[in-house]
């Protein structure tokens, strides 16, 4: 097995995932990422909330906590809190992240705290078997739309731009190179980095949409993927069906901890 | 000057036979097992672009420059 995967990994695998799910190439992702970023493992945190993709925590070589659906941001901006310095990861699924939580989700995005989120958007309840979520496309079948789902398309990096997050990209498996730099580029941020990343899940999603072969998920998103670069040049009906993956977003944060860390200062030499 | 040559490992203990080195490999490195696992018959037409190692969603696929014989 690769150097990179014995140091960041805790060698548990096989991993519970099932045969060709997208999840498993985001993991590599992240593990190339920290090869490239020589953080302090001590110092790294992971936090995950409750779905397939949550189960990541389980594998990653740094501290972790698995907490509870749609709550990995409330834990997140507790440890993050508590200990400023931690360089705090947090993974979440579609649904974990919004659905159930998609009222922490605004407001982590809101208070903009230094952490990064990867979201692994399958488009499906995964764990659970295969209900749709907040991220199912319009139309698209799945256990709980046999027919085909009427809720219009939803946009959570437009939700997390709107909502003050200061850095919003999306990332793909296919483009795997650019997604660890993405994910690169997320840490460095100083402020709540959102990445959302089309992820696939071949059997509670694939299987009810006529596209059941892992290969051809993930092809599906090299042909239907523009970067932002380009989608910048292209007219809106051009844009319209496509994914556009990229740095969507970014400004420069008033982080909340650094801003807490002054207030405290300011208090303790008596100033009002 | 000679090609660059890679050697190419399946870890097959880990391997799912999820399909996707074989069908993303652009010079068809792998083949199949009869359970569907990827298997190497064909490493020195690797150019060693890694899209392998980087889509394999259960870490098995490993590519190394080959030293020189
Ligand atoms: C409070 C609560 N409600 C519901 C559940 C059941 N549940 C577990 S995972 C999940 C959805 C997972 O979907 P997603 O977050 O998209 O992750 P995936 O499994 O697709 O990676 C649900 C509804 C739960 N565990 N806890
Ligand atoms: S159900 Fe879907 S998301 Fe869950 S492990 Fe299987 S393929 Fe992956
Ligand atoms: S590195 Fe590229 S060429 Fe070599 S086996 Fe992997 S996918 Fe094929
Ligand atoms: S991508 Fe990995 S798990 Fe899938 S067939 Fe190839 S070696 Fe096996």
């Amino acid at each position: 097995m690769k150097e990179i995967y014995k140091e960041y990994f805790r060698g548990n695998l096989p991993h519970i995932w099932c045969s060709g799910c997208g999840n498993g190439i985001v993991m590599s992702a992240w593990a190339r990422a920290m090869d490239q970023l020589q953080l302090d493992k001590n110092q790294c945190v992971g936090v995950s909330g409750i779905g397939c993709s949550s189960r990541i925590t389980g594998y990653l070589d740094i501290n972790t906590l698995h907490t509870a659906h749609g709550r990995a941001l409330p834990f997140a901006t507790g440890v993050k809190m508590a200990k400023p310095e931690m360089h705090v990861f947090v993974f979440s699924g579609d649904g974990d992240c919004a659905a159930i939580g998609g009222n922490h989700f605004i407001h982590a995005c809101r208070r903009d705290m230094d952490m990064t989120l990867i979201v692994f958007n399958n488009h499906i309840y995964g764990m659970t078997g295969g209900q749709f979520s907040p991220l199912t496309p319009f139309g698209k079948k799945s256990t709980t739309s046999p027919y085909g789902t009427v809720d219009p398309d939803f946009d959570l990096c437009k939700l997390a731009i709107g909502a003050g997050a200061s850095f919003v990209a999306r990332g793909d498996i296919f483009h795997a190179k650019q997604l660890t730099d993405l994910i690169v580029e997320a840490h460095n941020h100083p402020g709540f980095a959102v990445i959302e990343v089309m992820a696939t899940c071949p059997i509670s999603y694939g299987r009810h949409n006529k596209i059941p072969k892992p290969a051809d998920m993930v092809n599906y998103l090299k042909e239907n993927t523009v970067s932002k670069v380009r989608a910048d040049k292209m007219t809106p009906e051009e844009v319209a069906d496509k994914i556009v993956v990229g740095i969507l977003h970014q400004h420069e944060p008033l982080e909340y901890t650094k801003e807490y860390a002054k207030l405290v200062k300011r208090l303790q030499g008596g100033e009002k | 000057m000679a090609k660059k040559l890679y050697n190419v490992t399946v870890q097959e203990k880990l391997c799912k036979a999820c399909g996707i080195c074989i069908a993303l490999c652009p010079t068809k490195v792998f083949g199949a097992t009869a359970e569907g696992k990827a298997n190497v018959n064909n490493a020195d037409a690797c150019t060693g672009c890694l899209t392998c190692e980087m889509h394999c969603p259960d870490f098995c696929v490993e590519v190394e420059a080959r030293e020189n014989e």
